[in-house]
């Protein structure tokens, strides 16, 4: 597949390394030589010199020929505009980042004649990814498969739980719920378990299951916490904006602690409900005088990434059961996985794998069939949706007899709208969709799944 | 530095060079010829070597420019130290050094010899020394990159070592149909050249011989009097031609024949070049055509003699050693200019040459209006304040290199000429110079140690000085960095 990518900050060059190595033709343009320089050569791409708005730098990089462009560019306006040259130069597909709430909103109107096939809004989708969370608090981070059938979900084994010192084989006849563990993770290493492997506390692992499922097996586990009724928000950004919006309908009380003025005023003639307090979020005195110690759930989302993981390890300290904290910066990123932080949310990275979701996708109409991929465990661990058509030659036999790989996993088989969570006598049948976690990248075809 | 990753690309291409060698193998048994104790054993050792380094692939396997250098420069010194080995084993060539000379004057395009008769030398052996053109032009480690899945992504930095001038590109955005398009584009012209040359009388063997040479900008023929053996005026302006096609960049065919046709046309290099073909075609024409009855042979062997030295071929139709001294100016000049980048022709290249009149011109303007904002151009783009720097070190290298080979090689005590055009034309990759080196001398008579000079300095002159020189500073090799 051809890809065109406009912009190479680091929304577009996280796109590109990871297109690029999944064998796409990817062009990459800026027009700020800095942006592109070592990118050629880092990774097996071109790059293209000039604005993405003008015809002929768009010409230069092919777009006529492309399957897909992505405008990630800082600007709003020349994202739209990016996509809609394309479309008139006859690209297939395009997608534009589209941060303004306001042109949003109004994308539905002008959508088809911008020639968009998608836009993506990286607050919005960091704000749905966190009202996830908060709706679903054992958990830290939740994906769903097979249109919400099937949930995946990561969390942390506490000290002193029923897990600790349990063998995964016995899982089953302990608590008699079809809950597959698919990644531990523990200490620096991602492993991907046998059923001999024993759970530790501390260890931090993805489960799979149908949602009702899920819940009983946190009764099980006395993981069950009490649902969130409040929650604490500094810093009133957009994320702030969505996320308000968002968690008002889901009928939780809101507080947001802005410090500007101005701000404030807008949030609370868009939110009447919520109460915006005008204050620095970083104010010890502040959050207490709010109740910081008594709210179910704290969320940082102030535009520094420092203030934001230090404001949630002291909301932690204080007692606060749940903590969500934005991250920007993906170096920061990794040093914050190291600390005990609850959930980490970044918007790059999730508008990332929502383009990078919509590629595979439109790669899947032309030969590869993933049908839905998330990334897990700190971009470690994939987990890919096949739907396994006619020509599968491996059907009908138990997965016990497959020559499966060493580092995969069956996390679910949904066989017309049920979902079967397998052991080895299962099979594989023509119409199913199945979901395989790994630890090997780039798999594009279930057949990959064998040794 | 990643030694494991290096040893295997080395073993990858002992196994290709075994594999290239089974070419001049067949045509030594279809010529009846023993083969079998020349290319016969090199082939078995070679693949003896490669499967010993391609044992297993290396587990870290990141690639950055140093090994890129690293491996591009050893793995020409290994194929040459390898393709030496047929030639030597079968006696006819002389000692090892000779063989080694002749080979890497083969596989850097240069075509400089030491034989002094050719057409005593079999087939197979005769085979081998221009195949070696062909394979050396576009590059051995692009030809791997075609057919090895590198991991990583980082091949480029091989691509970049290898491919001649200041700037290596893609056309596509893969590495490796960039590689592929290259060969098509390469084997696509060899094949319609092979036609024309039958076409105009030639044996399927001479064919493949002349075509290889002008192919890879090279000049090993299979005859003492070269492509003036034939004697023929078509043949000659063919060769011209094609001479000149394959000076010219790649990409520009890849624009020409992709659609871009127009922006192909406009390429600043190419314009650049042809005019310099042009207007030295003009002087050396008139310069010589008092020596011939008519204006329109002394054209033809103008234009011949123009376009095999710019484009560092090297091949003869007339023993230019007797002409007047501007022309053996003019074709000096040219040796140093050289072809395009990007193309399989050797020289100093037009976009360098372009670069630095164009800086040269900027610091003039500088001085007369000193507080002028501007900016080197090419094709209508700015280059870079780095390709800039990178290009005046490389002229200051490359004059570096040529004055202290030509004090080595003085000692010998050979003319001035002789001395001088023998260092330029093994340099540039030309191959003959003027003097004792002239297109119907050779290089027979130096030392073995002038040999190894002149050798070292056709690798040097192929790869474009910065691979080999990197190969030789210390901070490459210790461990720590």
């Amino acid at each position: 597949m051809k890809v065109v990518i406009v912009g190479n900050g680091k929304v577009g060059n996280s796109l590109a390394e990871r297109l690029s190595s999944e064998g796409h033709d990817v062009v990459v343009i800026d027009n700020d030589p800095d942006n592109l320089k070592n990118s050629d050569t880092r990774m097996d791409i071109i790059t293209v010199l000039g604005n993405g708005v003008s015809y002929t730098v768009q010409l230069e990089a092919g777009v006529p020929k492309a399957d897909l462009l992505v405008a990630a560019t800082p600007s709003d306006e020349c994202n739209m505009l990016c996509c809609l040259v394309a479309h008139k130069l006859g690209a297939q597909h395009t997608i534009a980042r589209v941060r303004n709430p306001e042109y949003a909103q109004q994308l539905v109107l002008m959508r088809e004649d911008l020639g968009l096939t998608m836009a993506v809004n990286p607050e919005l989708a960091a704000s749905k990814e966190i009202a996830r969370i908060l709706a679903f608090p054992s958990a830290t981070k939740i994906e769903t498969f097979c249109k919400g059938r099937v949930e995946l979900c990561e969390f942390t084994v506490p000290q002193g739980s029923p897990l600790h010192d349990l063998p995964l084989s016995s899982l089953y006849s302990k608590y008699r719920l079809k809950v597959l563990v698919c990644t531990v993770q523990r200490g620096d290493k991602v492993i991907i378990p046998q059923g001999d492997f024993t759970l530790q506390a501390g260890d931090h692992i993805g489960i799979t299951a149908s949602p009702a499922e899920i819940a009983a097996f946190f009764k099980a586990i006395d993981l069950t916490r009490e649902k969130i009724r409040s929650v604490l928000v500094v810093g009133g950004s957009r994320i702030a904006y969505y996320l308000t919006r968002q968690l008002l309908d889901m009928g939780m009380d809101v507080t947001v602690v802005e410090r500007d003025h101005k701000r404030c005023l807008e949030l609370c003639e868009y939110f009447p409900k919520a109460i915006v307090i005008e204050g620095d979020g970083s104010d010890h005195e502040l959050l207490m005088e709010e109740g910081l110690d008594k709210a179910d759930a704290f969320v940082a989302l102030t535009g520094n990434d420092e203030e934001n993981i230090l404001l949630s390890l002291f909301a932690s300290a204080s007692q606060v059961s749940k903590t969500i904290t934005k991250v920007n910066r993906t170096a920061l990123l990794k040093i914050a996985q190291q600390l005990p932080l609850d959930s980490v949310v970044s918007p790059k990275a999730v508008v990332t794998n929502q383009i990078l979701q919509y590629a595979r996708a439109l790669d899947n109409s032309k030969g590869s069939n993933v049908e839905t991929l998330y990334r897990m465990v700190g971009d470690r661990v994939e987990a890919l949706e096949f739907f396994i058509a006619e020509g599968f030659d491996k059907h009908s036999v138990p997965l016990r007899d497959l020559p499966l790989g060493k580092d995969l996993l069956i996390a679910c088989i949904i066989r017309k709208g049920k979902v079967i969570i397998p052991g080895g006598r299962d099979t594989i049948e023509i119409g199913d969709s199945v979901v395989v976690v790994t630890t090997k990248p780039f798999m594009k075809d279930i057949h990959d799944i064998f040794a | 530095m990643n030694y494991a990753m290096v040893l295997y690309v080395l073993g990858y291409i002992c196994n290709v060079e075994a594999l290239l060698m089974l070419l001049p193998l067949g045509v030594g048994l279809l010529y009846g010829e023993s083969v079998g104790g020349t290319f016969g054993l090199t082939i078995v050792l070679l693949f003896a070597v490669g499967a010993v380094l391609t044992r297993k692939r290396p587990k870290k396997q990141t690639f950055y420019a140093k090994e890129g250098f690293v491996t591009v420069s050893l793995c020409w010194i290994v194929m040459s130290l390898f393709g030496a080995l047929p030639l030597s084993l079968s006696g006819e060539v002389g000692s090892y050094v000779d063989c080694f000379f002749e080979i890497v004057s083969g596989f850097t395009t240069t075509g400089a010899s030491v034989v002094a008769n050719v057409e005593i030398l079999s087939q197979n052996i005769l085979f081998w020394r221009s195949f070696t053109h062909w394979i050396g032009g576009m590059g051995v480690l692009v030809f791997v990159l075609m057919v090895l899945p590198m991991a990583g992504q980082s091949s480029i930095h091989l691509m970049r070592a290898e491919s001649p001038g200041p700037i290596v590109g893609k056309f596509v955005p893969k590495l490796r149909s960039t590689a592929i398009l290259l060969y098509g584009i390469y084997m696509l012209l060899t094949v319609i050249l092979i036609i024309l040359l039958m076409l105009g009388g030639m044996s399927l063997f001479d064919s493949l011989i002349f075509s290889f040479g002008t192919a890879g900008t090279g000049g090993f023929a299979n005859y003492a009097a070269s492509v003036g053996h034939f004697g023929s005026a078509y043949i000659d302006w063919v060769i011209t031609i094609f001479m000149i096609l394959f000076g010219v960049n790649f990409n520009v065919y890849y624009m020409l024949f992709f659609g871009h046709f127009l922006q192909g046309l406009k390429n600043e290099e190419m314009r650049w070049y042809l005019g310099i073909i042009a207007v030295s075609t003009a002087i050396v024409t008139l310069n010589i055509s008092h020596l011939y009855d008519s204006p329109l042979t002394a054209l033809r062997y103008a234009a011949f003699q123009v376009s095999t030295i710019i484009t560092t071929t090297g091949y003869a139709t007339t023993d230019f050693a007797l002409w007047p001294v501007l022309s053996h100016v003019v074709l000096l000049l040219l040796m140093i200019a050289g072809a395009c980048a990007g193309s399989t022709g050797g020289g100093i290249k037009t976009s360098r040459i372009i670069i630095s009149v164009k800086s040269a011109w900027q610091e003039l303007r500088h001085l007369i209006h000193p507080r002028t904002v501007t900016r080197v151009q090419l094709d209508g783009r700015p280059v870079e304040e780095e390709t800039r720097s990178t290009v005046g070190s490389f002229l200051t290298l490359y004059a570096l290199i040529v004055a202290f080979s030509v004090l080595l090689l003085s000692v010998e005590g050979y003319d001035f000429n002789t001395t001088l055009s023998a260092v330029l034309a093994c340099f540039n990759n030309v191959g003959p110079g003027i003097g004792l080196v002239g297109p119907m001398g050779n290089y027979g008579f130096f030392t073995p140690f002038s040999k190894l000079l002149l050798s070292f300095d056709m690798l040097l002159g192929r790869l474009e000085i910065f691979p080999m020189l990197v190969l030789f500073s210390p901070s490459v090799w210790r461990k720590s960095r």
